[in-house]
């Protein structure tokens, strides 16, 4: 089981304040980005976000633009897995594809603060909050695939080597 | 059973007879469009280990998002990017000054009724109005298209809104769809293929739908769709890159909503700080002072949003304090505008005119808010840091609605300048 510490966070976080549009159209490498990471969300994150930490989150997590930015900066940042009981459909997309893991945790949010530890099970689909398990569905094998593989650019890689 | 529209079209390109909600594929898209953001996508197309662009045209080019470039690392992001397309020779590349990708992809010819259409940029939704199935993807995914142009996709449930009735002049397509994202939320429409039909539809402008199918995206929804009719074919008449089969939904289709909405009753609406579902009739917010005001962007920067608003201006003066922007959406517009005179009214009124492009709207390039400081906007974002400062605030309105407070220098019904 993966454990982490939580930043929580509400509904409909949208990609202006994960990472600023202002940045969006500059050359940047991901560890840059991570310094930029929610900045203007929560302006103190970037700078005291540990490795394998875990952000959970409202209703609508990443809502706007389609700017992938959004998952690497949060991925180059350290943290191991975004929990919310909805992503918008871009960042769900990007996060997976960026290597970022997802998971869409129908109820059990609400009761978990920032501050808090929490454990996932990746394998099982199941996350631990102060000893109360809440599952998660498991991604549709396609969409595991590219997780797997570490995002979309490997898993392409892969299969076109794979395929000669 | 019948299909809906997303249905038929992303079982048409899987080379299926029918196809379910929840079900992937992997398709071959006919069309994709990227913009500034394409020398990034080109860096980690060279990732992959591919030298070549696979299929050169099927890709659309428009740089818009920071034009002309204001600073020297955008000049080098444009750089790139026309070194890159010099390289793969694709041919649908369009350099600063021609338009907003959202306004030059359909201008073009290449928004097309049933078409497949994926660009990295959320406001894809918009060629929808076309009755093309559209939706954005991310920069990863636009470089693995550059590669092998498929891409996997799941087929979305679809929401059937139907608006009866007619929008009274001054109110306008943007209050239509600001009602509706506040009636259901931000969130309303998640991963939803959203097909807008009735009345008030069927009497748009083409322009008024592209509003619609723009703002799709601020609910949730992966596409929206309006169904094609004489004014799409009178539009694409001398425009369309190709023959195209339009494509409708069964009238048996299942859907998992029907919401109805009533347009004659509707007033002017208006999104208030920081998000798009913030929404009220404009008498609430009525009197709040602005500092300025953006009349333009991908989602109302066209002749009859121009129009609309230079008929409020004219003879008029913008008010002390208030910084008037003008943006028009593309140099066909543009030109149009100065024929019409337009152009001529809104800077005699004391408004600045900005070149064809983003501008303001995602807080990149020029007009940016201060801290403090309140704009309304005919953009489609109003997101705490968008246009700037994290401590600006923006209003999303109708062009009217902006035309009036800029005249006013507070937020002004626009049905008292009719």
């Amino acid at each position: 089981m993966n454990k982490g510490k939580v930043w929580k966070y509400g509904d409909d976080v949208n990609t202006d304040v994960i990472f600023p549009g202002k940045y969006t159209y500059q050359p940047m490498e991901p560890a840059e980005m991570a310094q930029h990471a929610l900045e203007d969300l929560d302006p103190g994150f970037a700078k005291a976000v540990k490795p394998g930490d875990i952000i959970v989150a409202g209703r609508n997590f990443g809502c706007g633009s389609s700017r992938e930015q959004a998952a690497t900066c949060i991925k180059a940042a350290g943290v191991a897995a975004v929990i919310a009981p909805s992503f918008s459909r871009l960042f769900f997309r990007n996060a997976i594809n960026e290597g970022l893991p997802v998971i869409e945790l129908a109820s059990g949010t609400e009761a978990i603060q920032t501050g808090d530890q929490v454990g996932i099970d990746f394998v099982a689909g199941v996350v631990e909050h102060k000893g109360k398990r809440c599952s998660f569905p498991p991604l549709p094998p396609e969409v595991l695939a590219i997780l797997e593989d570490g995002g979309l650019i490997p898993h392409v890689k892969k299969v076109l080597a794979d395929n000669g | 059973m019948g299909m809906t529209f997303a249905q038929k079209v992303l079982a048409a390109k899987a080379g299926l007879d029918s196809i379910a909600v929840g079900q992937i594929v992997e398709i071959e898209p006919d069309v994709c469009l990227s913009h500034d953001n394409t020398a990034a996508i080109a860096k980690t197309f060279a990732k992959i280990g591919i030298s070549h662009v696979k299929d050169p045209d099927k890709f659309v080019i428009v740089l818009d998002h920071t034009v002309p470039a204001s600073e020297e690392k955008y000049a080098q992001n444009h750089k790139e990017i026309r070194e890159f397309v010099q390289l793969n020779g694709i041919r649908r590349f369009y350099d600063v000054g021609v338009g907003i990708c959202h306004q030059v992809l359909p201008e073009k010819g290449f928004a097309l009724p049933g078409r497949l259409i994926l660009g990295s940029d959320s406001h894809t939704t918009t060629y929808g109005a076309f009755g093309a199935f559209a939706a954005g993807v991310g920069r990863s995914e636009m470089a693995v298209l550059y590669a092998t142009s498929r891409i996997w996709l799941k087929t979305p449930s679809s929401f059937k809104m139907i608006v009866h009735g007619e929008l009274e002049e001054p109110v306008s397509a943007k209050d239509l769809i600001l009602h509706i994202i506040g009636s259901i939320g931000a969130d309303g429409a998640l991963y939803k293929s959203v097909e807008y039909t009735g009345e008030a539809i069927e009497a748009m402008s083409i322009g008024s739908r592209m509003v619609l199918c723009n703002m799709a995206i601020e609910m949730g929804a992966k596409n929206g769709y309006c169904a094609p009719d004489h004014k799409t074919q009178a539009f694409l008449a001398d425009r369309a890159d190709g023959p195209y089969t339009a494509v409708f939904p069964d009238d048996d289709a299942q859907y998992e909503r029907v919401l109805e909405f009533d347009a004659s009753s509707l007033g002017p609406q208006v999104a208030r700080p920081h998000t798009v579902d913030n929404v009220s009739p404009v008498d609430v917010v009525a009197g709040t002072p602005i500092h300025q005001a953006l009349l333009g962007t991908c989602t109302n920067g066209r002749l009859e949003d121009l129009r609309v608003a230079a008929a409020i201006l004219d003879g008029r003066k913008v008010a002390n304090g208030v910084r008037l922007l003008v943006l028009p959406a593309s140099q066909e517009i543009l030109l149009e505008a100065l024929e019409e005179g337009i152009i001529d009214t809104l800077v005699r009124a004391g408004g600045l005119l900005l070149n064809p492009g983003c501008g303001p709207c995602l807080g990149a390039h020029q007009g940016v808010l201060a801290p403090g400081e309140v704009c309304i906007s005919t953009a489609n974002r109003n997101f705490k840091g968008r246009m700037g400062s994290r401590d600006a605030e923006t209003y999303l309105a109708s062009p009217a609605t902006v035309a009036a407070s800029a005249v006013t220098g507070v937020i002004t019904d626009p049905r008292e300048f009719f």
